[in-house]
Order: structure tokens, then sequence, then C-alpha cells
């Protein structure tokens, strides 16, 4: 399949999503200024977030949420805070938007102790069990199955209800694929178990296009094998990806009727920071340009005189002076403790724990 | 029995397979903790494949005896998703083989969790599974696999070989925080042996001389120990004064007492039914290398299994399995006894 027909498909596929769900009307003011300041936030992180690595403050693998800020946000508005939530590896707007301040996540990225995750995880691997983020995770599909047993963990603890918990799982398209996706699904539909499933879908795995791989590129219909609502929406909206992903969490919460989601959106740049994509046709990249949700958004609210533009580039530069003193923040936080190298490998103390560095003799003696 | 015991209370022992064990234990702890819960392929209804589970669902129902679909990397995955959420989940996979479908969700996930997190999240997870050759299963079927998960910094490894130990390490592992693989083997299934009434909760990490000596120590685990203690009771005819150490755990390893028993007898000889090559046996030649070098008077031995993919046949199978014969001969060699000489 050539790239025209991709794009061709990705586009029709976001134009019959928009169908599907239609954008709210009537929203508050307050509201509309809120999710266009987490978007603006989210925005701006990602981007400092690309220059941090260039300058190889953050190391290892380093994906961006450029392009999925409506996404993001509608996500994490429709989300409760008792639920649980799972995501992949493009995970610093999830954080950031779960409640956890741009210092930790950005800490995490410089691999510092302040970071989220105690600077053991990295880009990848933001967890806080407070937030109730149960980690990002690097292995595609990794976090289904896991997800799937804290939903059916949920079943055991509490009733079904409009005040239950759920559980949110995200992962890419190019994850639909693998077979702990199938099993999970399954065991959810089978289980009748709270979770939604949100694939976020922005038309490619690395480079290799939905169409490529995926036998059917609808990838909502999946769904239908699992006895369980597969919903297909504009990743674009952020008011139409917020209530379908509320609608879902209710009968997750209320019904224990797992729910598969697919958010249509762009990534607006390459796999991870060091991809360039020339794999990438220009138009491909022109239209990613332009359904970037950040600045449609931004005008829109600009056209319907929610904001002003002097209110938007407010907005705009608080997010900026917020990254700033997070990067601050991370720079000067210490490293972590090599005497702690050992610390969190066991949760029950065990004897003959093995704690020799690299050249040290494993016995105290001959 | 040199087993290491917190609660040593109770006095009474009855004779029992180390299948019924298991079962005792599992319904002890269902019955102990609601967030004990047991999940698996045909461990319900059909009582699990070796019947470990047998009466446990008509007791404590379908939610806290879970049949799962044949889905091992779902299955095993959801069960660290509830452990997770504070569940203490003991999964069964039917034979150690299959947890190759899983590993993903062990080695990936469920051993570099709580580090990968900084200590904010635990996985009191236990994953049941047997191992071990014998039954001509053939190759996919017969395997000890055990190594592979010995090698996982973040996961525990317990390999018990009586009944006793089989109870005692089955409550300590449920009880854990963390991922203990808990290894059975088809063949000790109905193996009986003493074992303790009441509350009997093993440590974890401690191996254990199960029969003293002073010439020579045979280290092994699981069913390598009841061929050795065989063994080693068979030379005691011929005047030889075998030691046997029961690693009991395979992660963390108990390298002091490996090394304090071989500091006393000189020779060693590593009886392990995985492959040579990387094996078990490996790690402990090394160490006795590196912790009593200086008092051994022959290099350490390993008798281990051939290196071949399980061939059905008897003929081929007995062949490939390390044995008692060749136990005892490995033993006579490293002590330079000639069979002759006996």
């Amino acid at each position: 399949m050539d790239e025209s027909r991709r794009k061709w498909d990705h586009m029709a596929a976001k134009a019959q999503s928009k169908a599907v769900v239609e954008s709210t009307g009537g929203e508050p003011a307050d509201t509309l200024r809120s999710y266009y300041e987490q978007m603006s936030l989210v925005r701006s992180f990602e981007l400092r977030s690309s220059e941090m690595y260039a300058r190889a403050k953050i190391g290892g693998y380093c994906h961006l949420n450029l392009g999925e800020e409506a996404t993001v946000v509608g996500l994490m508005a429709a989300i409760e805070k008792r639920d649980y939530l799972f995501t992949g590896y493009r995970d610093h707007g999830y954080a950031l938007m779960r409640g956890i301040s741009p210092e930790s996540v950005m800490a995490e990225l410089f691999g510092k102790v302040t970071g989220v995750s105690g600077g053991r995880g990295g880009s990848m691997h933001m967890f806080d069990s407070e937030a109730r983020l149960l980690g990002g995770y690097g292995i595609v599909g990794g976090q289904i199955p896991p997800a799937t047993g804290a939903a059916l963990a949920l079943k055991y603890q509490e009733a079904a209800g409009a005040d239950a918990a759920a559980v949110m799982c995200l992962l890419g398209d190019g994850t639909t694929n693998i077979g702990a996706f199938h099993e999970s699904l399954n065991l959810a539909g089978l289980w009748k178990l709270p979770i939604v499933y949100v694939i976020v879908n922005n038309g490619l795995g690395m480079g290799t296009t939905v169409e490529k791989a995926s036998a059917e590129p609808d990838l909502y219909k999946r769904a239908a094998s699992y006895r369980m609502p597969g919903v297909r929406v504009d990743g674009d909206d952020v008011l139409a990806v917020r209530d379908a992903a509320r609608d879902a969490l209710k009968q997750a919460r209320e019904s224990r009727q797992p729910v598969l989601l697919e958010v249509m959106c762009y990534r607006l740049r390459g796999h991870s920071v060091v991809d360039p994509a020339r794999y990438r046709a220009p138009e491909d990249t022109t239209i990613a340009q332009q359904s970037d949700p950040v600045p449609s958004f931004r005008a829109e609210l600009i056209a319907s005189g929610v904001l002003t533009e002097a209110d938007a580039a407010a907005i705009d530069e608080a997010a900026d002076v917020r990254v700033s003193a997070a990067v601050v923040f991370a720079d000067e936080s210490p490293e972590p403790d090599v005497d702690d190298l050992f610390k969190y490998v066991y949760a029950t103390a065990v004897a003959n724990a093995p704690s020799a560095l690299p050249g040290e003799p494993v016995m105290d003696a001959l | 029995m040199n087993t290491e015991i917190v609660n040593t209370e109770v006095t009474t022992t009855r004779t029992i397979t180390y299948r019924q064990a298991l079962n005792e234990t599992l319904r002890a702890e269902l019955e102990r903790d609601e967030k004990v819960f047991l999940i698996g392929e045909e461990i319900g209804i059909f009582e699990g494949s070796y019947k470990i589970t047998a009466g446990l669902l008509e007791d404590f129902g379908p939610e806290r005896v879970l049949d799962a679909p044949i889905a091992e990397e779902g299955f095993v995955g959801a069960a660290l998703g509830a452990a997770m959420l504070g569940m203490r989940p003991v999964v069964e996979i039917m034979t150690i083989n299959f947890s190759l479908i899983a590993i993903d969700q062990i080695v990936n996930h469920a051993a570099k969790m709580r580090s990968m997190f900084a200590g904010q999240v635990s996985i009191p997870l236990v994953i049941r599974m047997p191992g071990g050759g014998g039954q001509q299963l053939a190759a996919t079927h017969s395997q000890n696999l055990e190594v592979w998960y010995a090698h996982i910094p973040g996961l525990k490894v317990v390999a018990p070989s009586t009944p006793a130990d089989a109870k005692a390490l089955l409550a300590a592992a449920i009880r854990d925080d963390d991922p203990v693989i808990f290894l059975e083997n088809l063949s000790l299934y109905s193996a009986k042996g003493e074992v303790p009434d009441g509350e009997q909760v093993a440590e974890i990490g401690k191996a254990a001389v199960v029969k003293t000596g002073t010439d020579l120590t045979i280290v092994s685990y699981s069913r390598g120990t009841t061929t050795a203690l065989d063994v080693a009771h068979q030379l005691e005819a011929e005047g030889l004064s075998i030691e046997v150490v029961d690693l009991r755990s395979l992660r963390p390893l108990d390298r002091d007492t490996i090394c304090a028993s071989v500091k006393k007898t000189g020779h060693a000889v590593v009886f392990e039914d995985d492959w040579l090559s990387y094996g078990i046996g490996a790690e402990i030649s090394a160490t006795i290398g590196e912790g009593a070098f200086d008092f051994l008077d022959a290099p350490v031995r390993r008798v281990a299994a051939a290196e071949v993919p399980l061939p059905y046949a008897k003929s081929l199978e007995k062949a490939a399995l390390p044995s008692a014969a060749d136990l005892a001969k490995v033993v006579r060699e490293v002590l330079n006894i000639s069979t002759n000489d006996k």
C-alpha cells in the first residue's frame, strides 16, 4: 500500500470518527480554558524534553506526545482520581495530566532521585502509586495483562456502581497485533472486568502503517470478537475524546462492561526524539501539522471568544515558565545514591540476596 | 531434616504425599487470607492437571479458584496486575514448559516492577509449576528450565524436595511480597514424607543439610535431592560418608551453606536435572571455586542431563536423564575409588 493510500485511509478513518461522536457544545468557558492550559503545558513540556534530549540531559529512549495533546487531555479529563491508569511508553503527558508535577516528570527524564520513579525508570516508566498511574511500560503490550489484572482485583475488592473505580489501559495502534492484547481483551470480556482499553491510533507503529500491520485496520472493530463495544473518536477533538472516554468508563464502573475505544490522532514528529521520520511523505507531515490540535484548539477558543489572543499568549507563556522551573529542578536534583543500588529489588527481605557490584567477590572470604 | 521453621510449636506429624502437602497448604492459605486466590488452566472443575487443586473449587467457589482460558501470557499478567492492587494470586502453570509463553510477563514485568518503580509497588505473586522429565512426555514437555528464572534479579525461585518443604515453602511464598517461582516436579507429586501439622512457614533463601557426612558433598534440589539421598545412603554401606545439601532456594542461593559443607568434606558433586552447560551446577561450581577452593581435594563435578531435546523413546529418555547410577559413579570418581576396588 503506498503512502498516499495510507494517508487517505487514516484521514478517512478520522473523518468517520468525527461522525461517531459529535463534539459537545455549551461547555463552560473555564473548562475550555483549562483544557487549553493543559494542552499547552503538555506541548511545552514535550518540546523542552526534546531540547533536553538533544542537550544529553535525557538518555535512553524518549517518545513524545507532540500532536496527541487533545487525546491526552481529553482522556485525562474523563478519568477519575480513584481510577487506575496504565500506559505504554509515550507517557509524559499522561503523567502530567494525572496530577504529577512537571518537576517530578522532568527529574525522572533526567534520571534524578527526585523523579517520579526515583530515576529508576526513565521516560518510558513513569509510575506514581498515589496518582494511581500504575506505569508507563516500555515493552509493547506489556501493560495490557497487568491492567486487566488490576481490573480483576477491583472486581474482588468492590461492588460495581457510579462510585466504583475502573482501569484505563492505553496502548498504541501497533500494539493491537500482539498476543497480549487479544488474550487480555478475551479475559476482560469473559470475566466482565471494569476496564477501558484505549487505542491511541496515530497511524504509525514506528514507521509501519496500521494498514500494513493490521488485517482489520479499523481497530475498534476488534472489540466484536470479545463482545465488548468498540468506539472510534477523533483524537484531535478534546471534548469528543473526553466524552467518549467518560461514557466508556461509566460502562466499566457501573456495568462492568469493558470497552475498546479507538482515538484517531496524528503524531507530529518521529517515533522518538531521535527519529527524523524520513519515511513519512511531506504531505503526510503537512496534514499532521494542519491537524495539530494545540494551535487549532487555540484558534477555536479565540474565534469563539473564550480567550483573547493575549489570554492565549499568557497561557503559553505560563506553561513555558512552569516547564522552565521543572528543568531547573531536575537539573539541580541529586543523582540516585549508588549505595541504594539494590534497595528496591525485594519487598520482603530475603536471606542471601545478592549484593555484589561488578568485580566484587560473591563470597566474603575464602 | 534441617528445615528452617519459623513456627515450631507443633510436634505431631503425618505421612502425606507432596501433592497432598501442596493441596492442604493452598487450602489453609485460602482460608487464612481472603486476598489469596488461585488462577490457572483447568484448576477448578478439572481440579488441576496433576490434581493439586482437588476439592478447592467446591469449597472456595469460582472466584477464589479461577479457571483461566489457555492464555498463559494473559492470565499470568492478569495475576500480576491483581497483585499490584494488593491481591495475593497463586498461579498454576500446567508445566514449566508453558511458562515460556508467559515469560514476558514474568521476566520483563513481575521481576522488574518494584525496582523500576522505586519500591512504589510490590508483587505478592506465586507462580507454581512442575518441571521434570522421565514421564515419556518428549522434548517440549520434559524440560527443567529453572535456571531461566534463577538468573533473574527480582524473582525468588524455590524448589522443595520433600512434602514438608513443599508445605513450608509454599506458605512462605504465598506470604512473601515478591514474585516467587515455586518449582514442583512431576516425579515428586506422589512422593511421601513426614509433614509437621499446623502452620509451617519456611525461610526463603536458605539451603538445608539434609544428610551429614564427611567425605563428599552432593549439592542438589527438587527431585535431585531425593536421588542424592538414596545414593548417599547406598554409599554409606560402602563406608563412604556423604553429605547432602538441598538448595531449596535457587534464587537467592545460599552460598555459605554450600561452601561450609565443602570446606568440611573437600569434595563436591552437583546433581541437577537441567542441562549441563550454563546450568545450576555451573553456578554452584563457580561458588565453590570462589568460596572453598583451598579446601578442595578434587575438581567439582556435575551430573546433569545430556544436552539434547529429550526423546520420547524410553531407552533414549533414560540415557539422557541423570540417574542414581550416574551420580554414584561420579562420586566414586571424585573420591578416586575404582568400582573394582570396592
